[in-house]
C-alpha cells in the first residue's frame, strides 16, 4: 500500500515537471531583443546628451522614434506566465511581474510615455535630451528595481 | 581544592573582563556639543548616506519618511528596518545629537544596547563629526512617523546582543581600507564610499562571522537576499572608464544603456542629486582601487 502510494506520488511528480518544463526560448528572445532595441537607441540619444556624439536632429528623432515603437509592442505575447527566473534559466524576470501584474503594466506604460516625452523633444536640439534622458532613465529603473533580479 | 578555587577565581575574572570588554560603548555626551549643525549641508549627508534607502517604509512614495519596515534577509536571521524619523515616541526624535552620534558611529542605542551590523556602523564610524551633526540638524526638518517598529527575526544565539559587543572587537574600526597619500578628489571619494554611502556592505564579501573581508575589498559579493551576485568593482572586473561610472551614479545607464536595478536603484536616485564634483571623486576611487 505504502509502496503504492509512493509510486503514485512520483509519476505524479514527473508528469508535474514534464508540463513545466515548456520552452519559452522564443518568448525570452523577442523580449531580450525588444530591450536591446530600446538600449542601442537610448544609447545614441544618451551619446548626443553628453556630447560624446555629435548632435544630429534627425538621427535623434528616428532614434525616439524607434522607443516609441517598440513600446507599442503588446507585452503579452513576450510575458507567458511560468517564464520566470524561479522557473527556467535565462531569464532575470522575476515572479512578481505576474504576482503584481497591474504595477508591472503600469510600469511598461511610463516608459511609453517617457519614450512618448523624448519623441516630442529630439530634434529640438541637444540641450532637450537630458532631461528626457533622465525621465527615460527613471521609467528603466523603477521597473528594474522591482522586477528584475540582479545578474 | 586549592587548584579548583584558583580556577573559578580564573573563570570569575574572565567572565568579568569578557563582560567588561563586549560592553556598549556610547560617545561621552559633550562629544559634538562645540560643533554647529547646517540643515542644508546635512541633507547631502544625508542622500550620500542613503539613510531612506534602508528606512522608508517599502516602495514608500514619501522617501523621507523614515517609518522603517524593509526586510534585509541575512545568514544570521531578517533584520528589519526600524521607524527613525524624528516622532518622539516611535521614532528618535526624542534623542539627544550626542546619542544620534554614538547610534552612527558606535552602533550603540541611547539604552546601552548594541545595534546589530544590519545597520553600517562600521562604516559611518568614519564620518567626520562636523558631518554627523549637519545631518541631524536635518533630521530635525524630515517628517515624523508614528508606525512602531517591527521587531527583528533573529535566533539564538545571535539573539544575544552581547555578541555583538565581540563582533565589533574584531569588526568596528575607524581606520581607512584604502592607505597611503590621496589627492583631494581620491580622499573625498573614499570617504564617500567607506563611510558614507557604505558601498563595501554589499560589494565586499563577508567572513563566515559576518563581517567584511577587507582583503577582498569591493571585489564583489553574493547576493545577501538570495539569487544572483553583487557586481566586483575592482578595475580587473569593472571596465568602465571613470566618466562612464559618475554617469552611471548620475541616470542609472550603464556604458551599453541598460539601467540600474534592484538597491542600486536606490543609491542612483541619492548620487543623482549630489554633485558631479562628488559622482567623479567616487569614480576616481573606483578606478584607483587595487
Amino acid at each position: 500500500m505504502k509502496k503504492t502510494v509512493f509510486t503514485l506520488a512520483a509519476v505524479a511528480a514527473v508528469i508535474g515537471t514534464v508540463a513545466v518544463a515548456q520552452d519559452y526560448s522564443a518568448n525570452l528572445k523577442a523580449r531580450q531583443g525588444q530591450f536591446r532595441i530600446l538600449a542601442l537607441n537610448i544609447g545614441i540619444l544618451g551619446g548626443m546628451a553628453q556630447g560624446k556624439i555629435a548632435y544630429d536632429a534627425e538621427a535623434a528623432q528616428r532614434a525616439a522614434d524607434s522607443m516609441v515603437a517598440v513600446t507599442h509592442i503588446d507585452p503579452g505575447p513576450l510575458w507567458p506566465e511560468g517564464s520566470d527566473n524561479m522557473s527556467i534559466d535565462g531569464t532575470r524576470a522575476m515572479p512578481s511581474i505576474w504576482d503584481e501584474n497591474a504595477d508591472f503594466l503600469a510600469k511598461w506604460g511610463a516608459l511609453g510615455e517617457a519614450a512618448a516625452g523624448m519623441q516630442q523633444v529630439a530634434a529640438t536640439g541637444q540641450e532637450a535630451l537630458g532631461p528626457a534622458m533622465g525621465k527615460l532613465g527613471g521609467a528603466c529603473k523603477a521597473c528594474h528595481d522591482k522586477h528584475r533580479a540582479p545578474e | 581544592m586549592r587548584a579548583l578555587r584558583w580556577l573559578i577565581l580564573v573563570a570569575v575574572l574572565g567572565a568579568a573582563a569578557g563582560w567588561w570588554m563586549t560592553r556598549a560603548r556610547p560617545l561621552p555626551g559633550d562629544a559634538l556639543a562645540v560643533l554647529e549643525g547646517d540643515a542644508v549641508r546635512g541633507e547631502a549627508v544625508f542622500l550620500a548616506g542613503g539613510c531612506a534607502s534602508c528606512h522608508a517604509a517599502p516602495e514608500a512614495a514619501d522617501k523621507r519618511l523614515l517609518s522603517g519596515g524593509q526586510r534585509f534577509a541575512s545568514d544570521f536571521g531578517t533584520f528589519v528596518a526600524p521607524n527613525i524619523s524624528p516622532d518622539p515616541v516611535q521614532g528618535i526624535g526624542s534623542w539627544t545629537g550626542a546619542q544620534f552620534a554614538s547610534a552612527l558611529k558606535r552602533g550603540v542605542s541611547p539604552e546601552g544596547r548594541h545595534y546589530y551590523p544590519a545597520f553600517p556602523y562600521t562604516a559611518y564610524a568614519r564620518m567626520r563629526d562636523q558631518d554627523v551633526v549637519d545631518l541631524w540638524a536635518f533630521w530635525q526638518t524630515l517628517p515624523a512617523s508614528d508606525a512602531e517598529s517591527q521587531p527583528h527575526e533573529v535566533g539564538f544565539p545571535f539573539s544575544v546582543r552581547r555578541g555583538v559587543g565581540l563582533w565589533k572587537l574584531l569588526y568596528l574600526n575607524d581606520g581607512w581600507v584604502m592607505q597611503g597619500d590621496l589627492d583631494p578628489t581620491l580622499e573625498r571619494g573614499r570617504y564617500l564610499v567607506e563611510a558614507l554611502a557604505h558601498c563595501g556592505e554589499c560589494h565586499t564579501p563577508r567572513g563566515p562571522l559576518g563581517g567584511l573581508d577587507t582583503a577582498r575589498w569591493l571585489q564583489g559579493a553574493p547576493n545577501p537576499s538570495g539569487k544572483g551576485k553583487i557586481p566586483a568593482l575592482t578595475p580587473d572586473r569593472l571596465t568602465w572608464d571613470a566618466g562612464e561610472i559618475a554617469y552611471y551614479l548620475e541616470t542609472g545607464f550603464t556604458p551599453d544603456y541598460d539601467s540600474a536595478g534592484g538597491h542600486m536603484v536606490a543609491v542612483v536616485e541619492n548620487f543623482g542629486q549630489l554633485t558631479a564634483q562628488d559622482r567623479a571623486a567616487v569614480a576616481a576611487y573606483v578606478k584607483a582601487l587595487p
